[in-house]
């Protein structure tokens, strides 16, 4: 009978762990590569929202829906305060909401906080991570917008997105989309290229549109000036690594009163990205496993010990 | 040397009462599809809704059967790369299971997509960054290999003189036997290229599957947020692959009143062991090292279903299949492989449903009977198609119907 030879079988076991070890190793966070950072565009425009000069008019979200061409809200509907009953999302077809929050001293009507929910239009946007085909893009000039021809509503970005922002026209039933607000850059959008509607609407100049370098500037400079009057924190400043609308909270509501998330500022992409890119890096961790196993399955093969083993005493 | 019986199709009544209840509930998903499809969209027959994009349909159909699938990978590494021909016997049905799986992969997420038709894009819209994009590409070349990988035992079965498939089909098989017979060499000689390309695609997306909710930690439950959630992906699919060959062969072999083949199974076992150890090492080292271990104990749905996962999904199989007697004993090893598999299942649903806690959520998700009967519904066409070819194609080698070399 033939033996395999010791140096043989010792080669199988420890390419065996090898190969094992092959893919673990790529897949450990502390060896896979680092992928540059959320580069920050000069050009990037965006929108400081001053929350305490916000009255819960609304107009932002009529302007809003005609601006996409979706059912504008009555002046009957607008003025209902009935809506604030319940916490509202944006939602395929209004894209932004307003929500009403309790004052300090509670049970006043005024004194009421109102905060304009919308996509914060990230700096690194998970939403713009995650889509397999690339239907979600952030132009040169900051908006992430949405090409529905590539999508095929796998909603991945609904997943990934930590505003849980974009939304899906589940009710549609051959061509349905992820819909969330666009900054009017969208395609049709009368406002394309411009100022949003909703900061151009809205009768209490809320919103400041302009470059998002400049608009943080002037945030920081409204919290030095009325330290009495804001919050010392510029929401999308730095939460998942920035985003284009920063938000100014009245001084004795936090964020997370008026409906907003406690983000960190690390973007949720370098967390997939790293190890995608540590994986693919000149796609030699999938070419290194490859060959391994090649080399394996040949010196594994039937009858490749015969060279390697001493002739048989009876002569067969 | 070998005196393993050769693969051939299994002579066995097709229409018996379990093959005629399986096609009852397959018509039930087809009548659901025609709502899906031609009526509601998802709307009207799942539970989906704007903070739960991702339902039973991807935490199971897409994500638990892709797990479930890695019997084909596994064990052709077994059997053709590192040369174990004891296990030859039993690649047939794994590479069988494999194929049918990731077909239904594909069937059940064109069920949950919004734009089903577009499903073909990644292969042209490319975007790189994405985890999603490389399952999908990975998924899709892997399926073609699959295809190619069963194509010789499809020529085979079409070659032989043995056994005549029913009416038209044995025309249709008299036409193909030329195209067969000139197909069968060059399918032949390919094989070794892509059992290894097999295992190397296996390996990138079934861990891949593991990265996909790593884009969203602030909204994982503390005891699924991890970045090896990749590794202990790949950890499970090895594992879980060698427990569904050895779950499905035992099944099969029941159905089909065949005695188990214990002399494959057994030893395979050991597999299971080696690699549940490393999954619970690195998926209780994880807990340890982020300090995660305080949330087993806070009562929420979520601790629950993670001890659930771990006691009865791992543990306690883990335990029973240190043993030899458990390991040599047909009922005790079929249980111990059955709470791998549901283990697997468990951990998939929970990594991709119970974990996930959107923000603004009012209700929490559970899937609609729909969503349910669909689910069972692909299950049972695959079991059924999986009995079709076993029956006039050669997949299983069995001693019962030997056919000697």
């Amino acid at each position: 009978m033939s033996t395999v030879s010791v140096s043989r079988r010792d080669f199988l076991r420890k390419a065996g762990l090898a190969g094992l070890a092959t893919p673990a190793v790529a897949l450990l966070p502390e060896t896979a590569v680092a992928s540059e950072g959320a580069e920050l565009s000069e050009d990037w425009m965006g929108v400081l929202v001053d929350i305490q000069k916000c009255i819960g008019c609304r107009r932002c979200e009529a302007a809003c829906n005609e601006a996409n061409g979706f059912e504008v809200p009555t002046d009957e509907e607008l003025t209902a305060t009935s809506v604030f009953a319940e916490h509202r999302r944006p939602g395929p077809h209004h894209h932004t909401t307003i929500n009403r929050f309790p004052p300090r001293d509670g049970g006043v009507e005024d004194g009421a906080i109102f905060a304009k929910a919308n996509c914060l239009h990230c700096n690194k946007p998970a939403c713009v991570s995650a889509c397999l085909v690339g239907a979600f893009r952030k132009l040169d000039d900051g908006p992430v917008v949405y090409d529905a021809w590539k999508c095929m509503g796998c909603r991945y970005c609904m997943v990934a997105c930590p505003f849980q922002i974009p939304t899906y026209e589940y009710d549609y039933l051959l061509t349905p989309q992820v819909r969330k607000c666009t900054m009017c850059a969208n395609e049709g959008n009368p406002n394309k290229g411009g100022v949003p509607a909703c900061v151009q609407t809205c009768p209490k100049e809320v919103m400041t549109y302009g470059k998002r370098s400049e608009l943080l500037t002037e945030a920081h400079e409204k919290i030095a000036r009325h330290p009495d009057l804001y919050r010392d924190h510029v929401y999308g400043e730095h939460e998942v690594g920035g985003t284009s609308w920063l938000y100014l909270a009245p001084k004795d509501h936090s964020f997370e009163e008026l409906g907003f998330l406690s983000l960190d500022s690390s973007p949720p992409p370098m967390r997939t990205e790293r190890i995608q890119h540590g994986i693919f890096k000149y796609f030699i961790p999938p070419l290194a496993w490859y060959g391994l196993l090649g080399a394996v399955m040949w010196v594994a093969r039937p009858g490749a010990d015969d060279k390697w083993q001493e002739p048989a005493k009876d002569g067969s | 040397m070998s005196e393993h019986a050769l693969p051939t199709p299994v002579n066995r009544k097709l229409l018996t009462p379990g093959v005629l209840f399986l096609l009852m509930l397959t018509a039930i998903m087809f009548c659901i599809a025609i709502v899906r499809f031609g009526f509601s969209g998802l709307a009207g027959v799942t539970n989906l809704d704007q903070q739960h994009p991702w339902g039973l349909w991807i935490a199971f159909d897409v994500a638990s059967g892709v797990a479930l699938a890695a019997g084909g990978f596994t064990v052709a590494a077994l059997a053709h790369i590192f040369h174990r021909e004891h296990y030859h016997a039993i690649a047939r049905p794994a590479l069988l299971t494999a194929m049918l799986g990731y077909t239904f992969v594909g069937i059940g997420l064109m069920f949950d997509l919004g734009r089903y038709y577009n499903i073909w894009h990644p292969i042209i819209l490319w975007q790189g960054d994405s985890v999603l994009f490389e399952v999908g590409m990975c998924v899709v070349c892997y399926i073609n290999v699959l295809y190619l990988e069963f194509a010789p035992i499809f020529c085979e079965g079409v070659a032989s003189e043995e056994h005549s498939w029913p009416g038209p089909f044995e025309r249709i098989r008299h036409l193909l036997r030329p195209i067969c017979a000139a197909a069968y060499p060059y399918l032949n000689r390919i094989q070794f290229l892509l059992v290894i390309a097999g295992v190397v695609l296996s390996c990138l997306h079934q861990s891949s599957l593991g990265n996909l909710m790593v884009i969203a930690p602030s909204k994982m439950h503390d005891l699924w947020d991890t970045q090896i959630s990749s590794l202990l992906f790949l950890l499970s699919a090895f594992m879980v692959g060698f427990a569904m060959v050895i779950f499905e062969s035992m099944y099969a072999s029941w159905s089909l009143k065949l005695k188990p083949e214990m002399e494959i199974l057994s030893p395979m076992a050991k597999f299971i062991v080696f690699f549940t150890g490393l999954y619970l090492a690195f998926k209780i080292g994880d807990v340890l090292v982020r300090e995660s271990y305080g949330l087993l104990f806070e009562g929420s749905a979520q601790s629950v279903c993670f001890i659930i996962e771990m006691v009865f999904g791992l543990i306690v199989p883990f335990v029973m299949l240190l043993s030899a007697r458990v390991r040599n004993t047909p009922r005790l090893l079929f249980i111990a492989a059955l709470l791998i598999v549901l283990g697997v299942v468990f951990n998939r649903i929970n990594v991709f449903l119970v974990a996930y806690q959107p923000p603004y959520a009012t209700k929490t998700y559970f899937p609609t009977i729909w969503e349910i009967a669909v689910t069972v519904g692909l299950v049972s066409l695959l079991m059924l198609i999986y009995r079709v070819i076993v029956t006039y194609l050669p997949v299983i080698s069995h001693p019962d119907k030997a056919r000697k070399a």
